[in-house]
């Protein structure tokens, strides 16, 4: 376990402003309790400082998580998401995007979301750019990126692509050999 | 039964109603392929009828101990265990109820989900899932979170809320130990054997993430479903670590709380893993047993006697057996003498045996709580709850009831000495029974039995015994 690079801190923060824009400084200056950022076997944790001064007395090979996990770096130095990251997302999340009932679950198979699952979305939202998906009861599934901005979904037939899958939380079930 | 019993009289000419196999008849039965089973059915039914009235009932000639070790064999020719289990399970239980055991293990445990207290309620979980076509009740009074379902229409582990987080698929019985424990918010707790992790997130939910929780597990492909889970319910005090149990006090102490599941022989989920009934001897009970004993010391040597709030630890398997539940408490009771059990805080359950074929518990094992399949229609399991108390005081307070009860006994046999705490000087000779009693003692308390100091003193040293634990507790309790 140990603090992040300059560089590595800085692709985690461009992934995560991708979706929650200015709001990242919510998620380094938290009110309630200092909480830091931990590179830890190639993850990613954000955990508070009071868990991870704890959590340094485990050694590193034992330590298999603490905090939350952000996602992973990849051989090649790309930083990717991982669904465990979506509690805070959704909290902070400036675009978001709600799906009907019968769009929850072929989206929780981990496919894109089409037109004629899309319940509402945030207005304004460009194109590319990352959402956060919620079913129409608030609840948080999964997110992705934009394929076309609000104003171009208009003019789509139903089948066409609205949102890119990125991570859902059917990987729980799916992947949760490789997640962790 | 009674026009059946008359038949085989007629059909067998016995004297009595029900004519018990001998131990030929039996080994005959075996070589030709073993008896069918309704005549096993019968046979058993008989069995515990005339035992339940041996005097009346039983044949002449044939001893109750025949009848028993008959009905054992059936019992494991019909339930498919094997000999030594069949006995084992038997004899926890009277007669009657034993078939009502053994009968529960053949039916499969209802279906149960833990609302996750930190994405939602009871209520709004139990209407959504209604409106999935899921037919659910809370399981009882004694907890506020569960649910039990009855039957689905779709599959209850992998409806969006489930991959949400707002529920755990989780055993009731897996209720209990947590509820003992009471994790109170800020705590330091360490949950030795933790995967899959239903008990972590729990314990979190109840702390309401704040706090930290050590969630181990020996197994490191176990954690990977034990982190999975710990992050889909949104738990984000846990550090999840890998260590074998026994390394704990080293990694870390100086927890508030500690929660031991031990890996145990699953004899209470013999109806969710049957292969129990057939795989586990005699040397998995004991090597079980031992590592119990090991883990049980380390997860008491974590706890910070100190903590304002806490200073709990909670023991629990899912097994039934004696060997693994109070003869680990009592064990833990005798080597550590700065812990007492105390009330687990579950309105229900029965009490642990203090004394079981021979074996006798410290007192107060009745505190602790068993549940079993066919009386609270969940699985076997065993909940054990310590305070955990400072050393040195605790340390004191022994010697202040060492010297208490010796003077007693020393003064039978001295009527001239008044007080022993009035002598000053040195006196070689009359401290020597103190130094060779105390010697014993700390033996005794090490599970090392004495050697006899002398015929004559035996007796006397034995009757001492029973007073001083009743003082012990006395002022344990004070």
């Amino acid at each position: 376990m140990r603090p992040l690079t300059e560089e590595e801190s800085k692709a985690v923060f461009t992934k995560l402003a991708s979706y929650i824009g200015k709001n990242l400084v919510h998620l380094i200056d938290r009110p309630d309790e200092p909480y830091c950022f931990r590179l830890q076997k190639d993850r990613v944790f954000y955990v508070s400082e009071a868990s991870m001064r704890l959590g340094i007395s485990v050694a590193r090979p034992n330590l298999v998580s603490l905090g939350t996990c952000f996602g992973k770096f990849s051989k090649s130095g790309k930083f990717k998401l991982h669904i465990t990251v979506l509690d805070y997302l959704a909290q902070y999340a400036k675009y978001k995007v709600w799906i009907k009932p019968n769009g929850e679950m072929p989206f929780l198979y981990g496919n894109h979301v089409l037109k004629a699952h899309l319940g509402r979305i945030t207005e304004d939202t460009p194109e590319h750019q990352g959402v956060v998906v919620f079913s129409m009861s608030d609840i948080p599934l999964g997110f992705g990126v934009t394929a076309r901005s609000t104003v171009d979904t208009r003019k789509l037939d139903p089948t066409a692509i609205i949102v890119f899958h990125q991570a859902d939380v059917g990987e729980y079930l799916r992947d949760e050999e490789t997640l962790f | 039964m009674d026009v059946d019993s008359g038949e085989e009289e007629g059909v067998e000419g016995v004297e009595d109603e029900f004519h018990l196999p001998t131990a030929e008849e039996r080994e005959q039965e075996k070589a030709s392929g073993g008896p069918d089973l309704h005549i096993l059915q019968r046979r058993l039914r008989e069995c515990v009828r005339v035992l339940n009235k041996f005097k009346k009932r039983g044949e002449s000639g044939r001893s109750r101990s025949e009848h028993i070790e008959t009905l054992i064999s059936d019992i494991g020719n019909y339930y498919g265990y094997n000999d030594y289990l069949a006995e084992k399970l038997f004899y926890l239980f009277p007669v009657e109820e034993a078939i009502e055991f053994f009968e529960a293990n053949e039916v499969a445990r209802p279906v149960t989900i833990r609302t996750n207290t930190l994405r939602t309620r009871r209520r709004d979980l139990a209407q959504i899932l209604i409106n999935r076509g899921v037919n659910l009740e809370p399981i009882g009074k004694w907890t506020n979170v569960g649910l039990q379902v009855f039957e689905s229409s779709v599959p209850i582990g992998a409806t969006p809320e489930y991959l949400a987080g707002h529920y755990m698929l989780q055993a009731a019985s897996s209720f209990l130990p947590v509820i003992a424990l009471s994790p109170q918010p800020n705590e330091r707790v360490l949950d030795m054997a933790s995967a899959p992790g239903g008990k972590t997130t729990h314990m979190s939910a109840l702390m309401q993430n704040t706090g930290v929780i050590f969630a181990n597990d020996a197994n490191k492909a176990r954690t990977k479903s034990l982190t999975a889970n710990v992050h889909r319910l949104g738990c984000k005090n846990v550090v999840v670590c890998s260590y074998d149990g026994r390394e704990f006090p080293k990694v870390m102490g100086g927890f508030d709380r500690v929660l031991l599941d031990a890996p145990c022989s699953g004899t209470g989920v013999i109806s969710k893993d049957s292969s129990v009934k057939i795989n586990k001897s005699d040397r998995d009970f004991t090597l079980l047993s031992h590592l119990q004993k090991q883990l049980i010391l380390c997860a008491i040597d974590s706890i910070n006697p100190d903590s304002k709030t806490g200073g709990y630890f909670v023991y629990s398997t899912c097994s039934v057996t004696v060997e693994e539940n109070e003869g680990v408490v009592d064990y833990a009771l005798k080597k550590r003498p700065n812990i007492k059990l105390v009330d687990t805080g579950l309105s229900f359950g029965r009490e642990g045996f203090t004394q079981y074929r021979g074996k006798t518990f410290h007192p107060s094992v009745h505190l602790t709580r068993r549940f079993y399949p066919h009386v609270h229609n969940m699985d076997g399991f065993f909940v054990a709850k310590f305070k955990v108390e400072r050393r040195s005081k605790v340390k004191a307070k022994d010697e202040e009831e060492e010297d208490v009860p010796m003077p007693m006994e020393f003064m039978l046999e001295k009527t001239g000495a008044t007080t022993n705490s009035e002598v000053t000087a040195f006196d070689e000779n009359e401290d020597k029974k103190y130094i060779e009693d105390g010697k014993r003692r700390r033996m005794r308390a090490k599970g090392i039995r004495p050697p006899p100091a002398g015929g004559a003193k035996t007796g006397s040293s034995k009757k001492t015994v029973a007073p001083e634990a009743a003082t012990t507790e006395v002022a344990a309790d004070a």
